[in-house]
Formats: structure tokens, sequence, C-alpha cells
């Protein structure tokens, strides 16, 4: 197939910055929720 | 959580089926031949862009209207999202532009006012970071994006308006333009996935930032009752002071 790694590489980008994205939200959402945890103890404590 | 599960796992099949279409059912086009399959995650990364930046502008027009903070949150996982939509359409579309015009990237009205797009609203997230205050962060990101969102119609009219390099519309582009049957079929399955992803990625997004903005508020809260404690525990010592 004529220029296939131009084609498989607009693929791999497109699924690529997706993934990476999502994982980086699901990432901080995590980060948050603790932080979230933390302050409430935190609040309990005063 | 469950059902966010059969929600992704429909999501991911959805994929995969407009990738296999793509790629394999689509017939090839006369000129391009298999380059021009880019065509179906360029269009589709677009049609998410342009949905992702309305929900903010959208969003934004509601919290200068009713000071929300639900608004401005849906506002900047909009902005968030379409950025992410527009880098895709920036890389793939010069992907498809070097075998088929022999260079990566030209100046013309389409493509220099989408790059226009992007770095506007990579100039709204820096903003974002910069300004301190909750209160004027979200008013000033709402009159940001709304003037941002100004570029969207040239961005979708320049090769409708002017003479571009980039192709012109294939879909509602007048006369002599349209797609085959199958090449129709094949891009709305391919919009329909990007959509749904795009759409999955920015309720993700949303709900980070509610939590962040729940994390603000108990911060706050907390640094509040230090600051209480602290005037209570000053307070008497200035009494004996004499004050």
């Amino acid at each position: 197939m004529k220029n296939f790694e131009f084609l498989f590489s607009a693929w791999m980008v497109v699924w690529a910055v997706f993934f990476v994205y999502e994982l980086s939200v699901a990432r901080r959402i995590t980060q948050t929720r603790e932080e979230i945890e933390r302050l409430k103890q935190q609040l309990q404590q005063r | 959580m469950k059902a966010r599960l059969a929600i992704t796992a429909l999501v991911a099949l959805l994929i995969f089926c407009a990738g296999y279409a793509a790629l394999f059912i689509a017939p090839d086009e006369a000129t391009m031949h298999a380059i021009q399959r880019i065509f179906y995650f360029h269009v589709a990364s677009w049609n998410a862009m342009f949905c992702a930046f309305f929900v903010a502008f959208y969003a934004s027009v509601a919290y200068l209207v009713t000071g929300k903070r639900k608004w401005d949150a849906l506002g900047v996982s909009g902005v968030e999202v379409g950025v992410i939509c527009c880098t895709i359409g920036l890389i793939t579309g010069p992907l498809w532009a070097r075998p088929v015009w022999g260079i990566w990237w030209t100046w013309d009205a389409k493509l220099t006012s989408t790059f226009i797009l992007w770095l506007l609203f990579i100039a709204y997230l820096l903003l974002r970071g910069l300004v301190e205050d909750p209160e004027k962060k979200a008013s000033l990101s709402a009159i940001f994006a709304i003037f941002a969102s100004l570029d969207i119609p040239l961005v979708y009219l320049a090769n409708r308006l002017w003479r571009t390099q980039h192709p012109q519309p294939v879909i509602a582009g007048g006369q002599g333009s349209g797609l085959d049957p199958v090449m129709s079929k094949v891009l709305l399955l391919c919009l329909f996935a990007i959509f749904c992803v795009m759409i999955l990625v920015l309720v993700d997004r949303y709900r980070l930032e509610l939590l962040r903005n729940e994390a603000a508020e108990l911060k706050f809260e907390i640094e509040s009752r230090g600051l209480d404690a602290a005037e209570g525990a000053t307070t008497p010592a200035l009494q004996k002071g004499g004050l």
C-alpha cells in the first residue's frame, strides 16, 4: 500500500492523543480525590 | 461504575468498527488512493473540535449570565477537549498534505485561521493559570472564550469564502461536491465514533473540574478556620497588652 506510513501515523496519532489525554485526566481525578479526602480529614481535626 | 465500564466498552467497539470501515471497507479514492483514508479521522476530529468549542462558548455565555461555577467548569472542559481535537486535526492534516501536496504546511486561509484558533485557546488555558482569584478567573476566561470563538465561523467558512489550497468542502459544498455512498456511510460512522470519544473525555474532564472546585472550597474553609483560630489566639494577647 503506497503511503502506508502516513496513513498509519495519522491513525496512531488520533488514538494515541486521545488515550494519553484520557489517562492524564484519570490520573488528575485520582489525585484530586485523594487531596479532597486529605482536606476533609484536616477539616475534621480542626 | 458498571455503567461507565459498559459505555467505555461500547465506545471502544465503535472505534474498532470505525477504524475497520475506514481502512478496509471504504473504497479507494481515484487519484489519492490509500492516503485519502486519513480524511475519515481528520474530518471527524474537526467535527468533534467544533462541538467541544461550541460547548465552551455556550458554557461561557451561561457563566456570564448566571454566575454559576458549574458553567465555568464546563467551559474550561470544552476548551481543553477542543484543543485536543484541534491538535489531532493539525497533525493529521500535514500527514495527508505531505504525500498529496508535496509540502507539510501552507499559510492559506483555512490552515492559518485554524492555527490561530488553536493558539487562541492555548492562550485561554495559559490565562487561567495566571489568575488566582476564582471569580476573576472564571469571568476573564468566559470573556476570552467568547472572543476566541469568533474565529470558529471563519475556520468553517474559509474554504467556502476564499480560494484555498485546502480542498473545497465535499459535504454541503455546493455544485460538484459530494461523496460516494459507501464513503458517506463510513464517514458518518467515524464522525459518530470520534464524537462519542470526545463526549466521554469531556464528561471526565468536567468531573475533574468539579472535584477541583470542591478541593478549592475545602482549602478556603480550612484557611478561614485557621485565620479564625489565629484571630482568637491574638485578640486576648492584644487585650492583655493594654490596647
